[in-house]
């Protein structure tokens, strides 16, 4: 065995034992170093003859480029041992729970669903949406509407009154959204497509009565609106916001003080499963609105002529609606603010009612 | 309204059925309610007792054979002390339910003896109290019939739910007439004869009230006999609810309810004088039928005589006149009252009867007299005696309204096309009298329609009585676009802050708008104006200043339950005042326990801290951002109300003088007086303060432009004055350069001994963004160097060494 072979295998035994990089790089420095066994081999060439050198050469060069390799093939070997190692020392338990999203905690009151719901449905019949103030005088709620002064019609709004101003005026809560009807047609001339939601208040209170409520009114006003088109927006509205196929609706001759004719609307409907609603089935009747032809009164103390200008408009609750579509019981809960109620009947933040989307996920 | 089946058919002819007729009612607007149709008497039969022998177990008991009619006897065993040979009762079968004992019979052994049915009391049938002994009938009773068909228990009652407007419906003859019209059966002819009568009435009737009774009828019967009115008459009025007290008052009470006339009658004996119609005097009492004392206002109107108010008029009359088994000169009164009147009186009194029912809708006034002759024949026919002459007083007659009604407003309204002539048909069928056939035709209103005064109430008769399912659905023309934005800018922020909000962890609530007056004031509110006269309940009196005390409440509730963790908002209105513009739309939120944005409690990550001010600023800053203001020029004050923590809240303004909200931990004196307990934090941004976006020409954003040089940060620590705010710090750096430093934030805050009594040192990073070159070391010292000059301008504050 020659020299070069002999100190071939003392390196390669080297590098083959190094067991960390800090060990390769000695094996590497104490033979390819400046004063490294292989470079002093190299050194020593200059001063070869020819001949010698022939032969001489390639053995050196073949042993500097074996043993540059060796190096390298075991420093890869080494620095995938280290990161094997480094991924075993960093492994966590998986199954540790995370913190829900703000957003998977939040909930929209169902009250603020439903008018969502309803705004898309009417937006796509053009209508648009108006509001009006909860505190209102005697007039916009009442005289204006149609109810005279004493009439027991009065009396069947259970109606919160102020105390009387210097001039012995009372205002009072509203007890319908109806005010924002004279309200809008002192301001807007016809046509007029509006939903009115809001919130309104009548001193009463049970399981289906709350002293505070929530109703959405309808408005239309032009020159032709009649009952054939309430009825038709009217079962329109609902199947979209019962997501039902069909509806069947029955429309009953009723009064109320500011249409003429007026109707009350039940709606078909199957409740033989109990704390359960299914529309568009069944054999039970619920009543679910009120409408009519806004009187001629109305229209005069909304400033437009009975004999040009005509429409209609209805009225229902939305705590109602939304108690008959998503299935609550009870409606004081939904003024309890109780966050086990909120989160069970409550909607995702991000559940933004569309026709193009459903109303409802 | 209550009425049965055999009681309608006095004034309709008609083969139509109960579930025909039931549906008709509805569908023309008088909603049936509930409907008895005494299914559940059905199944008793009338049986006879052959014979009745003691049972040989029990002393009390008897084993009866009965015959039920198909010739069979039938062993029954029972304990009634009237079971005999001969009896003749009412029998039911096993399975058969029976109401008084909620019991379905089945074949058992009583004692040892089998029994196959059941001889039935009178309380078992729940037809009255009646348990001393089986019902014991008339030996010609038909054996093997029903006994309620027989006994003429079966008759259906039908409850109607009846609108205001509807005075002619108050009467059994009235409902006949609309469901003739609507063409299920014939009305029968309901004219009443007048009976003679034989001298003028003694008592005379003067008004002084004129205006609250426009007409008086007064008529004696002599020589009557009072006593319980006969069985057919009592049963009809137990059927609709009524309670028979004798013949004179039942007859009363019989014509209230089938001609829709409330009558009084009084015993002639006991009134003193002529009788006067007047306004009561102040504090003035009467002891009325009901046993009790009502105390009386110059604004009712009542019928006295010599000793004093003999009745309420039109609500109820009065204890002592009342006719009794004793009565035998009998006065009987028909008048008329303002309907207004009646109705105020009635709701001050806190009276309900079915006189004031039918009076405040208003009562047909040419039926007065008639009334009076109706109860006179009545009267005589069930008690005898001999009537006198009637007195009408201060009735002048009735004058028909005419309705101008052209026939196109039918389908002007409806969108159905009606055949005038059918229309016209249909109105003189309800009473209405057409005068002629041209168009417009003039259309008189029969009296007993009070409700009816123009063209679109006669549209409504016609509707409802040709049938509102005959109209059918059509579409509402489309405004022929794509529809626009409906929402206003309002609608469209409150929206906004809603869903930003809840996006934040926060729960919506929806609170009370009126709330405890102790809570009002605490929160700025409690105005005069803003309280409620008459409240639901003491602690929901006066409108809400703010939606932080509803939510502090409202989070307390879920505390006591249990769940002290609670994120909380609401957006909705709060009220400076009484008027429209003095409704504020407020988005509000609260946070208690360690309800955080990240999450409540503890977590093996790291425990979530208290709930504190910062939280409350950034669900602020937030909801300020989703409603659209300019969240880049606020600023961010102390001085929040008194109802916060001093050194805990700010105040967030746009400008010096446009307040948009409030945040804050609360001051204990407030929690306090709430009665809650924290940690909690809350806000109060106006949604409305918010300035309204300016309408832009177009919708294309800015150009973007990206600088090609690197951006770099420079750390900064500056020691300040205690009192010295972040805020101020900040800006300044920022202000140093307009063009480099684009951004600051605030990395470190310190304080220690090292720096010094009343120092604080204020670490920040400044971003530098080069737009025109890179920056040379020499640029940057000249940068620091104003930046570090700026701060301590502004604040004092000089570089950390």
């Amino acid at each position: 065995m020659s020299d070069l072979e002999a100190l071939e295998r003392s390196i390669t035994s080297e590098i083959a034992t190094a067991s960390d990089e800090q060990a390769i790089e000695a094996v590497r420095v104490s033979a390819l170093g400046k004063k490294g066994s292989v470079s002093e081999l190299l050194k020593t060439l200059g001063a070869m003859s020819a001949e010698e050198r022939q032969t001489k050469g390639p053995a050196i060069n073949g042993l500097k480029n074996r043993v540059t390799e060796a190096l390298a093939g075991r420093k890869a070997e080494l620095k995938d041992a280290a990161i094997t190692a480094r991924l075993v020392a960093e492994k966590v338990d998986v199954t540790l729970p995370v913190r829900q999203s703000p957003a998977e905690r939040g909930r929209i009151h169902p009250i603020s669903q439903v008018i969502d719901e309803i705004a898309a449905i009417f937006g796509d019949l053009g209508f648009a949406i108006a509001e009006g103030p909860d505190i209102e005088t005697d007039y916009y709620n009442f005289t204006a509407l149609n109810f005279p002064e004493g009439h027991p019609a009065r009396e069947m709004h259970d109606t919160f009154f102020f105390q009387p101003d210097a001039k012995g005026e009372r205002k009072v809560l509203r007890t319908h959204t109806s005010p924002v009807q004279i309200r809008t047609m002192e301001t807007q001339k016809p046509p007029i497509r509006i939903v009115i939601p809001g919130k309104t208040y009548r001193q009463d209170s049970d399981a289906t009565h709350s002293p505070m409520f929530h109703q959405v009114e309808g408005l239309v006003i032009d020159k032709s609106a009649n009952v054939a088109n309430m009825k038709w927006v009217l079962e329109e509205f609902c199947k979209a916001f019962f997501e039902v196929p069909q509806v069947k609706m029955r429309f009953r001759p009723s009064f109320f003080p500011f249409t003429e004719p007026s109707l009350e609307v039940d709606i078909q409907c199957d409740r033989s499963r109990p704390g359960e609603v299914r529309f568009g089935e069944g054999s039970d009747w619920m009543e679910i609105l009120g409408c009519g032809m806004v009187h001629p009164n109305v229209l005069r103390h909304g400033g437009l002529d009975p004999d040009e200008y005509q429409g209609f408009a209805w009225g229902m609750g939305i705590d109602r609606i939304a108690m008959l579509k998503y299935g609550m019981p009870d409606l004081r809960a939904f003024f309890d603010a109780d966050v086990r109620w909120l989160q069970h009947y409550g909607f995702r933040p991000l559940d933004i009612p569309t026709l193009f989307g459903g109303l409802s996920s | 309204m209550k009425l049965t089946l055999s009681w309608l058919k006095d004034h309709l002819e008609t083969d139509a059925s109960l579930d025909e007729i039931v549906e008709r009612l509805t569908s023309i607007g008088l909603e049936v309610e509930h409907v008895d149709d005494k299914a559940g008497l059905r199944p008793f039969v009338i049986a006879k007792v052959l014979t009745a022998v003691q049972h040989p177990d029990a002393d009390r008991l008897r084993v009866l054979s009965v015959d039920t009619g198909d010739g069979k006897p039938i062993q029954v065993v029972c304990g009634a002390p009237n079971a005999r040979a001969g009896l003749v009762g009412a029998f039911a079968a096993p399975g058969t339910y029976v109401p008084g004992i909620d019991v379905t019979l089945s074949v058992g052994k009583i004692r040892g003896v089998e029994s196959h049915g059941m001889m039935c009391s009178e309380r078992e049938l729940e037809l009255s109290e009646e348990h001393n002994g089986i019902i014991d009938l008339p030996e010609d009773a038909p054996v093997g019939t029903s006994f309620a068909t027989w006994a003429k228990l079966d008759d259906p009652v039908i409850d109607i739910n009846l609108t205001p407007n509807r005075p002619d419906a108050t009467s059994i003859y009235g409902i006949a007439r609309d469901l003739a019209a609507s063409g299920l059966g014939k009305l029968k002819d309901g004219t009443v004869a007048p009976v003679a009568g034989n001298g003028p009435c003694p008592i005379k009737v003067a008004i002084e009230a004129p205006e609250l009774c426009p007409g008086f009828a007064l008529r004696l019967v002599k020589g009557v006999k009072n006593g319980p009115s006969p069985k057919w008459l009592q049963q009809r009025l137990i059927a609709i609810g009524l309670r028979p007290i004798n013949a004179l008052v039942d007859i009363t009470n019989y014509i209230t309810f089938d001609r829709g006339r409330p009558l009084h009658v009084f015993d002639a004996a006991k009134a003193k004088g002529d009788l006067v119609v007047r306004r009561a005097a102040q504090g003035e009492k009467v002891l009325a039928l009901d046993g009790r004392e009502y105390e009386l206002t110059p604004e009712m109107c009542v019928i006295a005589d010599g000793n004093g108010v003999e009745s309420i008029a039109g609500i109820m009359g009065g204890e002592y006149s009342g006719c009794d088994e004793n009565t035998t000169d009998v006065l009987i009164e028909s008048a008329l009252w303002e309907p207004l009147n009646v109705a105020r009186t009635g709701r001050e009194l806190g009276i309900i009867t079915d006189a004031r029912y039918r009076f405040e809708r208003g009562v047909d006034p040419e039926f007065m007299v008639p009334g009076v002759e109706l109860a006179t024949k009545m009267v005589i026919e069930l008690c005898g005696g001999a009537a006198g002459e009637t007195q009408v007083v201060g009735y002048a007659g009735h004058k028909p309204k005419i309705v101008s009604f052209p026939h196109a407003e039918v389908k002007r309204l409806t969108g159905i096309e009606v055949p005038k002539a059918e229309s016209l048909a249909i109105l003189t069928r309800l009473g209405f009298e057409p005068k002629g056939d041209g168009d417009p035709v003039d259309v008189a209103v029969p009296s007993w329609r009070p409700d009816v005064d123009g063209k679109a109430d006669l549209v409504e008769e016609v509707m409802r009585i040709h049938g509102v399912d005959r109209i059918a659905p059509q579409p509402l023309g489309a405004h022929d676009a794509v529809n626009g934005k409906i929402l206003t800018t309002l609608q469209i922020r409150t929206r906004a802050a809603k869903r930003a909000l809840a996006v934040r962890g926060m729960m919506e609530a929806v609170t009370w708008s009126f709330i405890p007056a102790k809570h009002a004031e605490l929160f700025g509110g409690g105005q005069k104006e803003l309280k409620l006269a008459n409240p639901i309940a003491a602690d929901m009196s006066d409108m809400r200043p703010s939606l932080l005390p509803g939510l502090i409440a409202a989070a307390q509730r879920n505390a006591d339950r249990g769940i002290g963790d609670v994120a909380l908002f609401e957006v909705s209105g709060t009220y400076e005042g009484d008027a429209p513009d003095k409704q504020r739309r407020v988005a509000a939120g609260v946070r208690r326990g360690t309800a955080k944005l990240d999450g409540a409690g503890r977590d093996w990550v790291g425990n979530a801290g208290s709930v504190g001010v910062f939280d409350a600023k950034a669900d602020a800053i937030a909801a300020l951002e989703a409603v659209g203001a300019p969240v880049d020029r606020l600023q961010v004050e102390t001085g929040a109300p008194g109802w916060y923590h001093p050194g805990r809240s700010g105040v967030i303004k746009l400008g010096p003088k446009v307040v948009l909200g409030h945040f804050g931990e609360f001051h204990p004196k407030t929690l306090e007086a709430l009665d809650v307990s924290g940690p909690l934090a809350g806000f109060e941004v106006f949604v409305d303060a918010a300035p309204e976006p300016k309408a832009k020409p177009t919708r294309t954003k800015p150009k973007l432009e990206l600088s090609a040089f690197q951006r770099v940060t420079r750390d900064f620590a500056f020691v300040v004055d205690k009192a010295v705010e972040a805020g101020t710090l900040t800006k300044a750096a920022l202000a140093a350069d307009k063009k480099l430093v684009t951004g600051v934030s605030v990395f470190d805050i310190f304080e220690g001994p090292s720096l010094g009594e009343g120092k604080k040192s204020i670490a920040i990073e400044v971003s530098i963004q080069p737009v025109e070159k890179t920056l040379t070391d020499e640029d940057f010292e000249a940068l620091a160097g104003r930046i570090v000059d700026n701060v301590r301008k502004q604040t004092g504050g000089i570089l950390r060494g």
